[in-house]
């Protein structure tokens, strides 16, 4: 078979293609960021978890160290169940914190993890036991305004 | 007066049994395209010839209105989100309509404009000039040997032709963006990065384009050969080609968004 100009062209466009799609998923995409291969998962239970939606981010820091990969409803204890996909990378202490937090005024809710002191580290399927609830505005006002009727 | 609406009742039904008669007699096609190709994927060079005339030159259609349909994002990205003092989002806007809808759906748009009606015009004109029927007389079967090849180069090309249309767009919005108006590059790259998705997004546009690739080719080749053997009959099936497959785009794409983001945040 005898090689054409044809063919240069051919293998230049494929090429260009597999460029393109590198580029989307290594420069646009967040592939080389998080890799959910290696992950543990935890589990919080939360009175209220807000606008928290699956895929949210979870930041220790600041920093995004796991994504919230499934939010139920438990009917035996009537709180939301939220798990958590961790980087293997981060381990936490049993009784770290979380919380669910807001970033910026009005942007997106994430889990903020602050890590405690004890010897023993989370492990896949553990269970955060000290959670916090996110901030709801109407609850807020109406307690402010309650503190405000108090004090007169 | 009566004879006039019953006639009018006629034509509607007497197309619509048409239109379906004619779907099944495409379906039957479609599979009988797949049945055919292993030879052309036994003799790949045919192939290779077509991915030529599909595939490289859209090329330069696809890097320029990628390139233009980028820009333009960014321009009103930009506009839109600065009256909220947001404009460092307009990375995260301009990748993710590209890459979820925008670069697949209009790919394949100028696809089946540039290449489909081309493959229709080629194979109708073949037929029409007794060519398709003078290779069955040599024994040569022109389903496997002039349809297959063009069907799988369409469907290989359209998804490269999708990822290089959406790469451009983004490097469009990153000219007018940051190069032009002043955003800061860093914010640009890394709040895109941060909101896109690998698997929900682009292997989710991906997938679309090889749904339209799939779509665009299977009907480009279809009404190719399902043409009337005149000249007219060449020029009507262009036109269908290109108006259905745009419809079908459109209305794939509906679908395959309801199933891909729904429940999604």
């Amino acid at each position: 078979m005898q090689r054409t100009t044809m063919d240069l062209w051919v293998g230049f466009f494929v090429t260009a293609g597999v460029a393109a799609l590198m580029v989307l998923s290594l420069k646009v995409g967040n592939l080389n960021a998080y890799n959910p291969s290696q992950s543990y998962i935890i589990t919080g239970n939360f009175e209220n978890i807000g606008g928290l939606k699956v895929r949210a981010p979870v930041k220790s820091a600041g920093v995004v160290v796991g994504r919230v990969t499934d939010i139920q409803f438990s009917t035996q204890t009537y709180d939301a169940v939220v798990t958590m996909s961790m980087d293997s990378r981060f381990t936490f202490p049993t009784d770290t914190f979380a919380s669910i937090l807001t970033s910026g005024l009005l942007g997106e809710q994430y889990i903020g993890l602050a890590a405690g002191g004890d010897e023993t580290m989370l492990k896949n399927g553990d269970k955060v036991m000290k959670t916090n609830s996110a901030m709801v505005l109407e609850e807020l006002i109406g307690r402010f305004l309650f503190n405000k009727a108090a004090e007169e | 007066m009566s004879r006039h609406i019953l006639s009018a009742i006629q034509n509607i039904g007497h197309r619509a049994i048409e239109s379906i008669w004619r779907l099944g007699h495409a379906s039957r096609f479609f599979v009988l395209v797949l049945l055919k190709s292993g030879t052309s994927l036994r003799r790949f060079n045919l192939v290779i010839r077509e991915l030529y005339f599909t595939g490289v030159l859209s090329l330069i259609i696809i890097v320029v209105s990628g390139l233009f349909v980028g820009m333009v994002l960014g321009l009103q990205g930009y506009e839109t989100l600065q009256k909220y003092g947001s404009e460092s989002a307009v990375g995260t806007l301009v990748a993710l309509s590209l890459v979820r809808e925008l670069g697949p759906v209009v790919a394949a748009l100028l696809f089946a404009s540039r290449a489909g009606s081309a493959i229709t015009a080629e194979i109708g004109l073949m037929k029409a000039t007794e060519q398709l029927a003078a290779m069955g007389m040599m024994a040569v079967d022109p389903v496997a040997r002039v349809v297959a090849p063009r069907f799988w180069a369409g469907v290989i090309s359209m998804p490269f032709l999708a990822a290089i249309f959406s790469v451009m767009g983004v490097y469009g919005g990153y000219l007018v963006t940051v190069v032009f108006i002043g955003v800061d590059e860093g914010t640009y790259w890394s709040q895109m990065q941060s909101a896109v998705d690998f698997r929900f997004d682009i292997l989710n546009g991906f997938i679309k384009s090889c749904f339209f690739g799939v779509a665009v080719t299977a009907i480009a080749v279809f009404e190719g050969y399902d043409a009337p053997p005149t000249a007219e009959g060449v020029s009507g099936a262009t036109t269908r080609t290109v108006v259905t497959s745009s419809l079908v785009i459109l209305g794939l794409d509906f679908i395959l968004t309801a199933f891909m983001f729904r429940g999604v945040s």
